[in-house]
């Protein structure tokens, strides 16, 4: 990293002094540390630079769990970023810190983003006004193991019925009642608390939160969405919380026969060399109602880049979320383009892989986070009290209702 | 900081005043405050000055973005009406009231037996000495997988082969804690051990000599010799081990780090509460106070073993 980090500001320093009698303008863009989004970051650069010789960008990146604490140190410091990487999450948090400065709408026509974009890049909208655009956007699947449920002589579902009838076939238990190997993983910190929250409870005729943005799932739709999910263990008993640590781990292991997970989970699976895998969208309801949820890492300007810093930083944040440039992200990362055109194209749309996500994007919620740890573990909690302290449902669903209003009340502030 | 210059000019001056050179001891005393000058400035600026600043911010509702205003004591009161901080406070006793007893009681009883062993007693100290040199993180992981359910968890497959029901381990609120805590205890051992040992060896041969002597049974020069003259050795590992286990962190964040300090806060301690309030939701002034209260603990506890196990 810290060598990255010296080879980065000395390419800078180089192609600086090059450029120096040009009077080149000299940008930093930040992200978090992540192997392929940096070297794709590092393509987009070299080829942003070829096209405009007048300005450098200096990637700097840090590990992802002291991203967040470095912009926001840095801000309170007053050196941040020209152009940075966020969580579509956390702009609440980074608007109001002022680290974040609103696209300027004669560069950025917000009809012009709302006509190409995917309908989520709505989250990052305030107040007219938008903070950002992502290169790339994520959504979920079911990702199925075509050797056990071939073993099973079963089918990918397609609908929730088919789900549990597939999962309870492709359960393997040992004599002492345990499972050796999940029909359906269970993990609540993992992707299973989004898959509850945009997708089970509205499946259930229910909304998550409220057009104000409180929680609105303590109904009978979010009871019967909490059963559902809980009833996979306790009844149906296909899956257990825990179960090989991680349900990534346990279908990378071959013990799982499905797993909920995202894009961002493709670059993991893709080595798996015993068996082979397949995507398929989220299980629709009886009535053929699906829902996905969809998140992003957007880029915006920072609050300090003025004048030609800021002419400089609005051209590098177009470049990047170009269609050109989310075709390199899609090649080099694997994520998906964040405009229409660019991902609803015939290549991939016949991709097996790519497909399902695509499809899913189309009816995608986001969920607005205010402190998304905080209100994962929430989640997380509200499955744990009764799995493991046999609470009532009810009770445990309007607790955990309870407890993340008071964290998005806290946030209103 | 400020005391540092005032302490150097008074001496001077006073060895100024009654002769014009500096007497023999007084440049002593300049030479060894100049020397202590960079660590005290050093440790006041890196130590004393964010400590106080804490206390500060703990009346505050900064949140690292937005200016800091003053909130009074609304940070405190919030701490103690949560049950969270109650459940987390339990948890922090916990870990200190189980894990110093029976980690010193082990240790002890280890250190004293080996100390006769001659067979292989380098080889054996050594062993025992092995994970206290392992990283937490890396130790960690390893009983986090030993506790897996099967077909992974290597305890559980034991269990399953003598036929009795697979635990659930970390993902039980019941039996999390312990099972955290051998961790913890097993990580501190061979420290503790190697300390108890150089107690044990500082007891000088010749007591026990005339002990035997006199006919002292083993029992009786292990509670009116050893276990008085090691005293000092005992004061220090029980003040050393409480600190640590009031500060435990590696080993819990580790071994939940899915669920960090889960299953349902069963094993989070006050530092991870701290860590999570800090730099997950970025409420300083929450997380501030959440520090006073921490220090506070330690304060205490860390006197009243000094004052229990005083020499009277």
């Amino acid at each position: 990293m810290r060598k990255g980090f010296l080879l980065a500001s000395l390419v800078a320093g180089v192609s600086f002094m090059a450029l120096s009698s040009a009077q080149a303008v000299e940008i930093e863009y930040w992200q978090y540390v992540f192997e392929t989004r940096v070297n794709a970051m590092d393509q987009l650069i070299a080829n942003f630079e070829k096209a405009n010789p007048d300005i450098t960008v200096k990637q700097v990146t840090f590990p992802y769990a002291d991203y967040q604490t470095k912009v926001i140190a840095s801000q309170a410091g007053g050196n941040g970023p020209d152009v940075l990487q966020f969580f579509y999450g956390w702009l609440d948090k980074f608007q109001q810190g002022g680290v974040l400065q609103p696209l300027d709408s004669a560069m950025f026509p917000t009809d012009a983003i709302e006509a190409d974009f995917f309908p989520i890049v709505s989250a990052i909208k305030r107040d007219g006004a938008y903070y950002g655009l992502p290169t790339a956007v994520r959504s979920l699947a079911l990702f199925y193991n075509k050797k056990l449920l071939d073993e099973a002589g079963v089918q990918p579902p397609t609908t929730l019925d088919e789900l549990i009838d597939v999962a309870t076939k492709t359960t393997k238990t040992d004599g002492g009642g345990n499972i050796t190997s999940e029909g359906l993983t269970m993990d609540m910190a993992g992707q299973d608390h989004q898959w509850w929250r945009e997708v089970l409870v509205r499946q259930m005729g229910g909304e998550p939160y409220d057009a104000d943005g409180n929680v609105a799932y303590d109904s009978d739709a979010g009871l019967k969405a909490l059963n559902f999910y809980t009833d996979l263990q306790t009844v149906h008993k296909v899956g257990l919380t825990g179960f090989m640590d991680e349900g990534q781990a346990a279908f990378k292991a071959g013990l799982a026969a499905m797993t909920i997970d995202g894009t961002f989970r493709l670059g993991a699976f893709r080595p798996i060399s015993d068996f082979e895998w397949g995507v398929v969208e989220l299980p629709a309801n009886a009535e053929g109602v699906r829902s996905n949820y969809a998140s992003y890492f957007a880029n915006g300007i920072g609050s300090s880049a003025t004048g030609e810093k800021k002419a400089a930083a609005e051209k590098f944040l177009a470049y990047i979320s170009s269609a050109e440039a989310m075709q390199v992200w899609l090649d080099v990362v694997g994520e998906l383009p964040a405009r229409r055109e660019a991902a609803l194209t015939e290549a991939n749309l016949a991709d097996p892989i790519f497909a399902p996500f695509l499809k899913g994007l189309e009816y995608a919620h986001t969920t607005t986070f205010v402190d998304e740890a905080a209100q994962r573990q929430g989640a997380i909690d509200m499955v744990n009290r009764v799995l493991l302290e046999n609470q009532d449902p009810k009770a445990s669903l309007d607790q955990a209702a309870a407890a993340e209003q008071a964290i998005i009340d806290a946030a209103k502030k | 900081m400020s005391n540092i210059p005032d302490i150097d000019a008074k001496g001077a001056t006073r060895k100024g005043r009654t002769g014009f050179v500096l007497t023999q001891s007084g440049r002593k005393v300049i030479w060894a405050w100049s020397f202590l000058a960079l660590p005290i400035v050093f440790y006041s600026w890196i130590r004393f000055y964010p400590t106080l600043s804490a206390f500060w911010i703990s009346f505050t509702d900064w949140d690292l973005l937005r200016p800091a205003t003053f909130v009074g004591i609304a940070n405190y009161q919030k701490l103690f009406a949560d049950p969270i901080f109650w459940k987390v406070f339990g948890n922090t006793f916990a870990y200190l009231i189980i894990g110093t007893p029976i980690s010193l009681l082990l240790s002890f009883t280890i250190a004293y037996f080996l100390d006769r062993v001659t067979f292989m007693h380098s080889f054996l100290r050594a062993l025992y000495f092995l994970p206290f040199l392992t990283t937490a993180a890396a130790m960690a992981w390893v009983w986090r997988w030993f506790y897996q359910p099967i077909p992974i968890g290597v305890i559980n497959g034991i269990l399953s082969n003598l036929h009795i029901p697979a635990q659930q381990f970390l993902r039980s609120p019941a039996q999390a804690l312990p099972s955290i805590m051998v961790t913890g205890i097993w990580a501190g051992l061979g420290f503790q051990i190697i300390i108890f040992m150089a107690g044990l060896r500082a007891i000088p041969s010749t007591y026990y000599e005339a002990a035997r002597i006199d006919g002292l049974g083993e029992w009786a020069i292990l509670r009116k010799i050893t276990l008085p003259l090691l005293k000092p050795t005992t004061v220090f590992l029980v003040v050393f081990s409480s600190i640590g286990f009031l500060r435990i962190f590696d080993q819990v964040y580790n071994m939940t780090s899915n669920d960090p300090g889960g299953p349902l806060n069963s094993t989070k301690p006050l530092v991870m509460m701290i860590y999570q309030t800090a730099f997950s939701s970025f409420d300083m002034g929450y997380a501030a106070a959440q520090t006073v209260v921490l220090f506070m603990i330690l304060l205490a506890v860390s006197l009243g073993q000094l004052f229990v196990l005083r020499n009277r």
